[in-house]
């Protein structure tokens, strides 16, 4: 079986006046979830359509599931693709049920398999009723069942979570997870960062057409050398100092949001490099008067911040 | 195979769902019936007049009707799926362009024929039973006009298919459809008789009758002359008298007529990039 599901080498396009994306070599296995970062005109969409052959690179080729998407017998093996295009639309005229079925015939499935997808989204109550008259919400998840059918070895979901409530978003990614499992590679695309976190094995970040970081999160971490953020109750900002001989000097200290920075105050919060974590916890955890200590490691949202500006200032 | 007809399926029942289907077989039917109990009004008669004016005036109808009805229905075939968003998913299922498009065209062409079937042949049924006339006859003169109108309506929509797969948007679409009928039903013959006044006969005789294969409309109207047996062409049609008017070669134009736009459109949607 072929490990990798996606092979990008050098691909590169331009349209007359923007340059939509830069040559970019990267590629994606079998069974992984990659995040895909990036604002709007990031290059996200374009890339996400170069792999699904909607758009030809301009330079570079694409392997996608082993074969080129732009080929003439392409559509063939387009039955492994999933792809869920942002505000997603259908047949306003006609009902769920029947866009669903249409689709899956389409992809070479029975309705019972669409009927059955159905009902995992949710969406069995309302899917004798006309699309137009579904909710932001029901369009998505009818959006995700067609990209759901027929178990696809490529996964592509342009902002999937968008305009779903909690529980579906976690019934989302419980699918991701077992598709995955399945050996489903998966590029998810998505600005709900704090949700996204868990579920992705690597992330990208885009940039105006460029690749600014790609790695799994905790390489990401690594290299961006963030600082965790310490959260301390029950202790004055001298006991902390005295305990911490040196390893916290001024600017680190965080205004506490509750009561200012007065000398006295129990609730203090400041910065540090994250290798002197194991070190806080040592030397905090042994206070008596210590009430609640929190850390928080830098989240996707730093690191993609952190990225962003790097790239920005580099371009300075 | 299986793909065009699951899309010419969908197009069908959406031909049904919308009522388009209905509305062109009862238009058909008013129009024929029309003509054949009230078309000689004018010269004082009532009632069934003759087989050969109903035609011709059925005809000189369907010339203006049907490329019309053709085009509304099929102009925005692909661009309307373009600006909901849909022709973007389904580029993305494993269908080819050209399934698509036969898949559409064969869904579509079947809305026009199964109108034209109930639309001329009911009327040719009701003119049988109501009136004393040959029934043979009219039954085959009828039947070989239902080939003829659908065969029409083909033409027209593979052409709306070149319209909605080069514009972006709706109203263009709708737009240069208008402007496609209205030069080939209008402008294409004034401005050939025209010239031809103007020449003075020094335009070959032999090419002449062939510059009307250049219009469907034109090719459908000599077709339908010469299977009804009218002595009499009218208007621009008269040139054709001069050799264009072989059955069976003009029965080939015109599905020259329907495959080179299906071409076209093919090629153009092949070249066609969706960056939104």
């Amino acid at each position: 079986m072929n490990d990798i599901a996606v092979d990008l080498n050098q691909v590169c396009k331009y349209y007359p006046n923007v340059n939509a994306l830069h040559p970019l070599t990267m590629s994606v296995k079998s069974g992984e979830v990659l995040g895909l970062f990036g604002h709007n005109g990031a290059g996200k969409s374009t890339l996400m359509k170069l792999i699904l052959g909607i758009l030809k690179p301009s330079t570079g080729s694409i392997s996608a599931l082993g074969h080129c998407p732009r080929s003439n017998q392409a559509h063939n093996y387009r039955t492994q693709f999933g792809y869920l295009p942002e505000n997603v639309s259908f047949y306003e005229h006609l009902s769920g049920r029947e866009v669903l079925h249409y689709l899956a015939k389409l992809k070479g499935h029975n309705k019972a398999q669409a009927d059955k997808l159905l009902e995992e989204v949710d969406l069995a109550p309302a899917a004798d009723r006309a699309v137009k008259t579904y909710s932001k919400g029901m369009r998505q998840r009818l959006g995700l069942a067609q990209a759901f059918l027929g178990e696809p070895k490529l996964l592509i979901l342009d902002e999937p979570t968008v305009g779903l409530d909690p529980v579906a978003t976690q019934d989302f990614y419980l699918t991701v997870d077992r598709l995955k499992s399945g050996g489903c590679a998966v590029i998810l695309c998505s600005h709900v960062l704090p949700g996204v976190e868990h579920h992705i094995d690597r992330a990208m970040i885009l940039s105006k057409g460029r690749k600014l970081a790609l790695g799994p999160l905790a390489e990401l971490r690594k290299a961006a050398n963030l600082p965790i953020e310490v959260s301390v109750s029950g202790l004055t900002r001298a006991d902390i100092e005295s305990k911490m001989k040196g390893l916290i000097s001024e600017p680190d200290w965080l205004q506490s949001s509750s009561e200012g920075s007065s000398e006295g105050a129990l609730h203090n919060r400041f910065h540090s490099a994250a290798e002197n974590k194991l070190d806080i916890l040592r030397n905090l955890a042994s206070e008596e008067n210590l009430q609640d200590l929190h850390i928080k490691l830098p989240s996707l949202e730093d690191l993609y911040r952190y990225y962003l500006s790097d790239f920005n200032n580099a371009a300075v | 195979m299986n793909k065009i007809l699951i899309v010419a399926q969908k197009e069908f029942r959406d031909g049904l769902r919308n009522r388009w289907t209905g509305a062109i077989t009862v238009i058909f039917i008013l129009m024929s019936l029309g003509l054949a109990y009230f078309g000689s009004a004018t010269a004082g008669v009532l009632g069934f007049s003759s087989l050969e004016s109903t035609l011709v005036s059925l005809a000189s109808l369907c010339v203006m009707l049907i490329p019309l009805i053709a085009l509304m229905l099929a102009y925005n075939c692909f661009v309307g799926e373009l600006e909901q968003g849909t022709l973007l998913l389904l580029m993305t299922y494993p269908l080819s362009n050209a399934q698509l498009l036969l898949g559409k065209f064969v869904g579509q062409a079947a809305i026009i024929t199964l109108a034209s079937v109930l639309g001329f042949g009911l009327p040719a049924i009701i003119i049988c039973i109501v009136s004393d006339v040959d029934v043979v006859s009219v039954l085959t003169a009828f039947s070989q006009f239902i080939v003829l109108a659908s065969l029409l309506g083909w033409v027209f929509i593979a052409i709306a298919y070149i319209i909605s797969l080069s514009v972006t948007e709706k109203s263009k679409a709708a737009g240069l459809a208008l402007i496609v009928w209205f030069l080939f039903v209008l402008v294409f013959d004034l401005v050939l008789m025209a010239i031809l006044v103007a020449s003075e006969g020094n335009i070959s005789a032999t090419i002449v009758p062939f510059i009307l294969w250049i219009n469907p409309t034109d090719v459908f109207r000599i077709l339908v002359y010469t299977i009804i047996g009218a002595e009499s062409y009218s208007g621009v049609l008269q040139i054709a008298e001069h050799g264009a008017d072989g059955t069976v070669y003009l029965f080939l134009v015109m599905m020259l007529w329907v495959i080179l736009p299906l071409l076209c459109s093919w090629w153009i949607f092949n070249k066609k990039e969706l960056s939104e």
